[in-house]
């Protein structure tokens, strides 16, 4: 496949699915966002994401040590959007604590891993995810191995420069943002659900 | 310490008004080092680059870096770098030649921790009977351990690459290492115009909390030292991760494309590339270029120039569209493998119609006469 007809789609994409970057998805600007690999301005992907959250049968958020850790200024306030997201959306929230890999066994029922995602999203029947709070190299490690051996969608929102490795992101992710697709999901809730 | 205004990297780039000196390509080093806001510097001497972690250890000395120390050998130091810049500082250190060689483990480590180490190479032979003399060989076994590479052609470049790649590799979305090349002794040890900014200003610190993977500063729990191993296992998850995490390398680095974009002005210099004979080089191999096609348009045959500035990533889709039109390619270098022209043959869609050559190695000079005699063979 050519670099430009590259799409970053659900999968099962295959054994090692490529890096969107390599296949010259680059990231978008500052207020886009990217849709399946092609940069849209925030307000489309907003509403993409509230759509496919409230299609879901399982959705399922993964927050991440960014905002399970009240590490810094602000992060309670954005840990608490995210939980109010979650109320709204009816989504399960299965934490990623940490990157260490789980030796013997996860338990997927309680956790998720970057290093293996697929078990926690095989074992929950999880067909939307949203990745939240994650540092962006464990967060773009983890939605390749989802793109490669799952059909799970993937949401990533970012507090940096977003990630090309999932189906829909958000960049420059602030508390404002989160309320803001929160309204979103409420208005649409009537029409879809 | 010294006391230094901090200033937008975009102004000290492109805005502040900057005074002209004549200087050595090692002299130039210093001062970037100087307007860098460097934490730390560590350094082993090796010729050719001994001179700029000297003159970087006087500034230290002046109250220009916080720490700077010289480490038992080339791999201590690329290590003890690595130990730095997970501990969440700005570091810089240089090597060259067998240094390079020596420290070589430590350069595919630095990139799969996502370290953001800027590091100087100043080129040098690698051979028995041993060298000291120019050569960039060291290149060739340089490209594929993840780092970024640039390769500086005069001490301008080297003092603006240097200062622009502290910002380059610290981007969240990049944050691997990237190396500065130069040719050893030919910008190293001779002077030339360099524009320089005022030293009482300086970068932004490095804010390691932008990091795309946790300090080693114990804030997330539980306590862990280093990335986590996922390694002891033989099993396909685990091999997945492995391949996952190395894939995510590799695309940090294809977007530091648009930065180089923005500080740089783009991965490639071009001149006439409409002509039917392109010289494509890069470092000094350039320079000498560059004269041999002032000499050929003098005597009526119409040459254009393309300059490789960076390596890794490689201006791929550039070299494809602007090898297009040429009817033969020359690539000169200063090295006996031919690197430059395997990586540009492998971008181009005809690359039969490269002339890979000519090269010198050992410590020689290339007149521009030799690219330009390629130029006349191939106009006749």
């Amino acid at each position: 496949m050519s670099k430009s007809a590259y799409r970053v789609l659900a999968g099962p994409e295959g054994y090692l699915p490529p890096a969107a970057a390599s296949m010259g998805v680059m990231l978008p600007e500052k207020g886009e966002s990217l849709v399946e690999g092609r940069v849209v301005t925030e307000e489309e992907a907003l509403r993409k994401i509230a759509e496919k959250l409230l299609t879901a049968k399982n959705p399922t958020f993964f927050p991440g040590p960014l905002i399970l850790w009240n590490w810094k200024n602000g992060v309670a306030e954005r840990a608490a959007a995210i939980k109010e997201l979650a109320e709204t959306v009816g989504a399960k929230i299965i934490p990623m604590p940490d990157y260490r890999p789980k030796y013997p066994m996860i338990n997927p029922d309680i956790e998720i891993n970057p290093n293996h995602p697929n078990l926690t999203i095989w074992h929950n029947k999880i067909d939307v995810c949203l990745f939240v709070g994650v540092h962006c190299h464990y967060a773009n490690m983890a939605l390749k191995i989802i793109r490669g051996g799952t059909d799970c969608f993937t949401i990533a929102l970012c507090g940096e420069a977003g990630h090309e490795d999932a189906m829909i992101t958000l960049r420059d992710v602030t508390v404002a943002k989160i309320k803001q697709l929160n309204e979103i999901i409420k208005t649409l809730m009537g029409e879809i659900r | 310490m010294i006391t230094q205004r901090i200033v937008e990297p975009e102004y000290l780039f492109f805005e502040a008004p900057r005074e002209k000196v004549f200087i050595t390509g090692s002299e130039a080093v210093r001062e970037a080092i100087k307007r860098a806001n460097v934490d730390m510097a560590i350094s082993y001497p090796i010729t050719p680059q001994s001179e700029s972690m000297h003159l970087v250890g006087d500034i230290f000395a002046e109250g220009y870096l916080k720490e700077y120390f010289r480490g038992e050998s080339e791999f201590a130091v690329m290590s003890a770098v690595a130990g730095a810049s997970m501990g969440g500082v700005r570091v810089f250190t240089a090597t060259g030649g067998p240094g390079t060689l020596r420290a070589f483990e430590n350069f595919p480590t630095w990139a799969g921790a996502r370290l953001p180490v800027v590091c100087a190479f100043m080129t040098r032979g690698v051979n028995s009977p041993l060298t000291i003399q120019p050569d960039t060989i060291e290149m060739a076994f340089m490209l594929d351990t993840g780092i970024m590479m640039l390769h500086a052609e005069t001490a301008q470049d080297l003092y603006d690459m240097i200062l622009t790649a502290f910002i380059i590799t610290e981007q969240t979305d990049v944050h691997i290492p990237m190396g500065i090349f130069v040719d050893g002794f030919f910008v190293t040890h001779s002077r030339d115009n360099v524009e320089i900014a005022a030293e009482d200003i300086k970068l932004p610190p490095y804010n390691p909390y932008n990091s795309p993977v946790p300090v080693m500063d114990m804030e997330n729990v539980p306590i862990r030292q280093m990335r986590d191993p996922f390694v002891m296992k033989s099993n396909f998850i685990s091999y997945a991760a492995h391949a996952s995490w190395q894939q995510e390398i590799l695309a940090a680095s294809e977007r530091a494309r648009k930065h180089i974009h923005k500080y740089l002005g783009g991965l490639v210099e071009t001149d006439n590339t409409d002509a039917d004979i392109l010289v494509v080089a890069s470092g000094t191999a350039f320079s000498q270029s560059r004269e041999a096609v002032a000499m050929a348009r003098r005597e009526g045959i119409d040459a254009g120039l393309l300059r490789i500035k960076s390596l890794r990533p490689f201006p791929t889709e550039e070299v494809k569209e602007m090898t297009r039109k040429a009817k033969t390619v020359i690539i000169p270098e200063f090295n006996r493998v031919g690197w430059l022209c395997r990586e540009v043959k492998s971008a181009m869609a005809a690359p039969e119609k490269v002339l890979g050559g000519p090269r010198v190695f050992g410590g020689m000079t290339m007149p521009p006469e030799l690219i330009l005699a390629e130029i006349r063979r191939c106009s006749a």
